[in-house]
């Protein structure tokens, strides 16, 4: 597969894109220019902005300020249509298809040409029958989707962008759900793509696919391009630098652990999702009372599959879950309320979603999940005031302001709506915390009161288990590191010889042995 | 021959019957199909029905009588869908509200408007739609089999008879063979797809409640005009919703909606004929019993004991764009 | 229902109702002007004729005794994320359940008649109500469509066995012979007889106790116990109800039992209180008017009530106008039903926008806090 160096035409000119939601400043006056022919990585940990900066560029939000230039033209770009009429495609990360319609109507759908389908999908066919042929990109045009494996779904994808004529392609994220396997086949095809003097903007976390598909690699943090590089001259090891920074880490002033008997044991732990994919495969590990174990990842590596199992939201495939003396099997599955039980709290990762009732008023989400506990009352009856009374001692003791437990939830700020959850989660007094991003979308000065009662809750001996995608967060407060990707540990430090940079490399897919 | 002489008037019975069904059933197959719930088949029709008894007798001519409950029906259905798309409402209440509103406002404006009791007046030949006789009915009858099939249940039938069994083959031609019929088909599963594509999903939505309260306005004219001389209160007695079983029981497809209509059909022919009537083997089945089964076998169809009844995957939810 | 979920306190919960009932009354108006009569004296005729005269008041009442079972019932479910549209279904059937008390049990006492026609009408409108319950939470079968049949059936039952089976030999009028006297709940206006006091008679009977009686229940268990805790975790979240541990499937069933339930009481009124038999059609629609009172009272038992007055008053001044004018038939309250399920409903949030301004501009709207 050899690269061949790019045109020096620009097929995209992107000058002082901004872009601010809200607070967020999502895009900083990003100047990116990718030539024409080339395969160009944008890589970034999650929340850099680079799903920001693409979704400008295909029409789905406007930028605040800067201009977008494509093929020498400049361009303005709205809506979806305005990008594909500007040559530009897009290959989502979750397919935009539907389902049961076969690939020939999905392909079409929206550039048919004609009014009655029998002449529209005949072009199509032929059309279609090129493409393949053009770029190996073979598929059953009569295929019905939801019946192919991810893979070819997703070169469904890449044919409707084709069929309208992108000249340039996006793609983002692409080999989230793919086997290797099929995210070698589609490396090929982008190269053939690129042969044939197509360009390809490819957005990924992957080190390892940077290395080995793109031409030039841009660097977001924080909403700017930090860096551009020609791929060949570089490694791994720069990127996963310029990637997570050089900072000055706010490590947390906590004492060495002391760690007793493990809590909690994973054993060869393996979960699939609903679609058969393989989302967390053959874990082990352990966590010890005192000690808290820190998962780092970028988000979509089977942590979040994890942490829901052992909250019993999720049922497992293979291996075990073994907590006081109960395992659970897939044969043998767990409900949260059992788990709860025996003196497992969880701090859910999406607050909003799972850990809260936005509607409901403070006190009544300090009970959520212990509405059955009988300090809140005897039989059916609830007692206002005892959990009154609970609710306000946590908003007294975790600084949840306005101190007020008859607000609903959605009154509260995004920093002391996590402090609500955590206040409820801690103070249940359990044995085993399982926490995933405790300090999303929460404010400084919350956060460093967050990692504090976190490491207060470990020195109480509590066994803690922490995932979080926030890299310095990870490494300031655990006591133990593993890196999960693709599903598997993939690495174990101990947090005093952990470095970023170590720890970037396993996250970003780099293998122990990368140059 | 007896057996013969028995089924001719049955089958008869059943396409007249099954005629508004199919109508309504056909509207409603556009509406969810594009992933809009409707279950105001019922109020749509009964308003339909109002219109053309009224306008039919106020312009002595059945096609007026057609035009306005087109008119009003597709009012009503574009009232569900402002509230259902652009205010992204519940469909499900709202459709329980133009059930209600038109149940109330055809019988309040029938008694005011006519004066009698809730009816519109009693409409002459000239003012209705008159059977027609296909070419050739009365020199084949003496054909046997297939001359009185030909001659009593496939001739004779109103304009709007031929036009219901027409709107068969056009939605399944429009629905599967043309540009519309794909988006809005697409709309219905899944609208984020269309939306990335560069296509309305407001507009597809709007276009397929417009059509579904055209259709629903056929089923009332026909319920008005052909197969009765007015608008009576009430006329619909349900019919919109065993329309509405019909096309869950078709799991939402035009030819098996037509197959549905007639079965419903049929069964309502037949709960008429066979009242008092024993059956061989069973006895006397109850008229209620028989015309409990349309809404029977629904519920069955829907607990999945036969087949499974998949709805569109984005039926009842309102779009929102996101990203 | 969101009751003030951005902060904004009491205004939400009690102007918008009163807005989307305006905007009903305001398209009512123009219906009356369209037929030739006078908005205005046709509101003053209804309101005289709901309260003016003590005879009135009764009638008034009655009405809302059914509807406040009814609005109970949507509410319960609905608290729960549901849709129940079989409460007619489940109130007829449920007067199956206490014709046949009243009917077989007669000789037993009143004072023992009466729990066990409460037990029947529950047991029967929830049992109705289990079937589509069984079906939503185990097989996904959708509960609007699967409630709408069962009304249906329902229908075709009660008809079945009043033609052919419950009606006294001879009679050719589809319903059962009348009550015994000890088989009647007695009317209030008789009640307060006993007790010196005289008012004008009227139907209203002793159900209206149970309706408040249900309604405070309604209170207590949806907001003070811990299943009514679930209850409304499944309603506003449930993937949260997930996490808490709240099984789904089962708290779908237990709402939809207690709303068959409360839907069945309507029988308490209309068979055991006022026609004394069970005949066709005596939920007469209430189970939908149910529905209107529900979503104006916004699923809270204060809010029904006042809905349920309300709606028995359009009843009660409805009958009166369609006398004084009786170009304005009974089916102008259908149409007024029919609008405040639209506006209070489906277009509920249609005037949210200038109402939060309006109570922001007379500074009555607590801005939201929090650091």
């Amino acid at each position: 597969m050899a690269k061949r160096p790019g045109h020096t035409e620009a097929a995209i000119e992107l000058k002082g894109i901004d872009k601010r939601f809200g607070a967020v400043h999502a895009n900083r006056a990003i100047d990116l220019t990718i030539a024409k022919g080339t395969i160009h990585g944008i890589v970034g940990e999650n929340g850099a902005g680079k799903s920001t900066l693409m979704s400008i560029l295909y029409g789905y939000y406007e930028a605040d300020a800067g201009e977008i230039i494509v093929a020498g033209t400049k361009r303005t770009i709205r809506a979806p249509q305005h990008a594909i009429a500007a040559g530009i495609g897009m290959v989502h990360q979750h397919f935009m298809l539907v389902d049961n319609f076969t690939v020939l109507e999905n392909v079409v759908l929206g550039a048919e040409g004609a009014p009655l389908l029998g002449p529209a999908l005949a072009r199509a066919r032929r059309t279609l029958a090129e493409l393949a042929r053009d770029h190996a990109l073979e598929i059953d045009p009569d295929a019905t989707v939801e019946t192919l494996a991810v893979g070819l779904q997703q070169r469904v994808e890449i044919l409707k962008a084709l069929f309208r004529g992108a000249e340039i392609l996006i793609l983002d994220e692409p080999t989230g759900v793919l086997t290797p396997t099929e995210a070698g086949h589609l490396f090929a095809i982008l190269s053939h793509l690129r042969d044939q003097g197509r360009t390809v903007i490819l957005i990924t976390h992957k080190l390892r696919e940077i290395m080995a598909v793109t031409d030039r690699v841009s660097v977001m943090r924080r909403g700017e391009i930090v860096a551009t590089r020609e791929t060949a001259g570089t490694t791994e090891a720069e990127l996963a630098e310029l990637m997570v920074g050089r900072k000055v880490l706010l490590r947390v002033e906590k004492a060495p652990a002391r760690p007793g008997e493990p809590v909690l044991e994973v054993q060869g732990l393996t979960i699939r999702d609903r679609g058969g994919l393989t989302r967390v495969d053959t874990v082990s590990f352990e966590v010890r009372a005192g000690e808290i174990v820190g998962i780092a990842g970028v988000a979509g590596n089977g942590q979040s599959e994890l942490l829901e199992a052992i909250a019993g939201m999720r049922p497992i495939a293979g291996g075990a879950i073994v907590h006081r003396g109960r395992r659970v099997t897939s044969a043998r599955p767990a409900d949260p309320a059992s788990v709860r039980g025996l003196g497992v709290a969880h701090v859910p990762e999406n607050r909003s979603r799972d850990g809260l009732v936005m509607a409901f008023k403070e006190y009544e989400n300090a009970i959520l999940g212990y509405h059955r506990d009988p300090r809140y009352g005897n039989g059916a009856v609830l007692d206002l005031a005892a959990i009154r009374a609970e609710a306000a001692r946590e908003i007294a003791a975790y600084d949840i302001r306005p101190p007020d437990c008859r607000l609903p939830a959605s009154s509260f700020s995004g920093g002391n709506q996590q402090k609500i959850v955590l206040a409820r989660e801690f103070e249940a007094d359990p044995t085993l915390l399982v926490i995933g991003q405790p300090t999303r979308g929460v404010d400084i000065g919350a956060i460093e009161f967050i990692h504090n009662r976190i490491v207060d809750m470990r020195d109480r001996g509590k066994a803690i288990l922490l995932v979080s995608v926030e890299l310095d967060e990870i490494l300031s407060l655990s006591d133990r590191i593993l890196v999960m990707c693709e599903g598997r540990i993939v690495g174990e430090r101990a947090a005093a010889v952990a470095t970023r940079a170590d720890i970037g490399m396993l996250m970003a897919g780099a293998t122990e042995h990368a140059a | 021959m007896e057996a013969f002489a028995l089924a001719a008037p049955i089958a008869d019975s059943t396409v007249r019957l099954a005629v508004p069904l199919l109508f309504a059933a056909l509207a409603g197959l556009y509406s969810e199909r594009s992933g809009v719930f409707d279950i105001g088949l019922e109020g749509k029709m009964l308003a339909g029905a109002f219109a053309a008894g009224a306008a039919a007798s106020l312009a002595g001519s059945a096609w007026a009588g057609l035009a306005a409950a087109v008119v009003v029906s597709t009012a009503m259905a574009l009232l569900h869908g402002f509230a259902s798309i652009t205010h992204r409402g519940n469909q499900i209440v709202s459709g329980v509200a133009i059930n209600i509103l038109a149940a109330g406002l055809t019988a309040l404006l029938g008694a005011t408007w006519f004066h009698e009791g809730g009816k519109t007046p009693q409409l002459g030949n000239d003012a209705r739609f008159a059977p027609i006789d296909l070419p050739f009915a009365a020199s084949l009858e003496a054909t046997p089999v297939l001359g009185p099939v030909y001659s009593e249940v496939v001739s004779g039938h109103n304009i709007l008879v031929y036009m219901a069994l027409l709107a068969v083959p056009v939605t399944w031609f429009v629905l599967y063979r043309t540009r519309f019929g794909l988006r809005l088909r697409a709309v219905g599963e899944n609208p984020h797809a269309v939306d990335t594509a560069g296509i309305s999903v407001t507009r597809a939505r709007y276009m397929a409640v417009a059509i579904c309260g055209a259709l629903c306005g056929f089923a009332g004219a026909y319920l008005a005009i052909a197969q009765s001389a007015g608008f009576i209160r009430d006329m619909t007695a349900g019919k919109g919703f065993i329309a509405l079983a019909a096309l869950i029981f078709a799991k939402w497809r035009p030819v098996n909606a037509l197959f549905a209509c007639l079965l419903f059909g049929f069964l309502d022919a037949a709960a008429i004929r066979l009242q008092g009537t024993p059956i061989p083997g069973i006895g006397v089945v109850p008229v209620q019993f028989i015309q409990a089964v349309p809404y029977v076998l629904t519920v069955v169809l829907l607990a999945g004991f036969i087949g499974r009844a998949v709805p569109p995957r984005a039926g009842g939810i309102p779009y929102v764009k996101g990203r | 229902m969101n009751l003030g979920g951005r902060g904004a306190g009491w205004i939400m919960p009690i102007a918008l109702p009163l807005v989307n009932l305006a905007a009903a009354f305001a398209v009512t108006s123009l219906v009356l002007i369209a037929i030739g009569e006078d908005p205005l004296e046709a509101i003053a005729i209804m309101i005289r004729g709901a309260f003016g005269f003590g005879e009135a008041l009764g009638y008034t009442l009655y009405y809302a005794t059914s509807f406040i079972f009814t609005g109970l019932a949507f509410a319960i479910a609905f608290q729960a994320g549901l849709f129940n549209i079989g409460g007619e279904g489940q109130a007829s059937i449920a007067g199956l359940g206490v014709a046949l008390v009243c009917l077989h049990l007669d000789f037993l006492p009143l004072i023992a008649l009466v729990p066990l026609a409460i037990a029947a009408a529950a047991a029967f409108g929830a049992g109705w109500a289990l079937i589509p319950a069984w079906l939503q939470a185990r097989r996904g079968s959708h509960i609007v469509i699967t409630t709408i049949m069962f009304n249906f059936i329902a229908a075709s039952v009660i008809v079945y066995l009043l033609v052919n089976v419950m009606s006294p030999a001879g009679s050719m009028q589809p319903e059962t012979r009348t009550f015994a006297e000890t088989a009647r709940l007695p009317f209030i206006h008789d009640a307060l007889a006993l007790a010196g006091i005289a008012i004008a008679s009227s139907p209203l009977n002793l159900s209206f106790i149970w309706a408040l009686a249900c309604a405070a229940a309604f209170w207590l268990v949806v907001w003070r116990t811990r299943l009514g805790y679930e209850l409304r975790t499944v309603g506003a979240n449930p993937r949260a109800a997930a996490y808490a541990g709240i099984s789904v499937g089962r708290i779908t069933i237990v709402a939809m039992t207690l709303s068959g339930a409360l839907a069945g009481f309507l029988a308490l009124n209309e068979i055991m209180g006022a026609q004394h038999r069970l005949l066709l059609e005596f939920t007469a629609g209430y189970g939908f008017v149910g529905i209107a009172v529900a979503l104006m009272g916004r699923s809270h038992p204060v809010g029904i009530l006042f809905a349920a007055v309300l709606f028995g008053a359009l009843y009660q001044g409805g009958a009166e106008l369609a006398f004084e004018r009786p170009a304005i038939t009974r089916d102008m309250i259908v149409v007024i039903q029919g609008l405040v399920i639209l506006f209070a409903g489906a277009l509920e949030h249609m005037f949210a926008a200038e109402v939060e301004a309006l109570a922001a501009a007379l500074g009555l709207r607590r801005r939201a806090e929090g650091t």
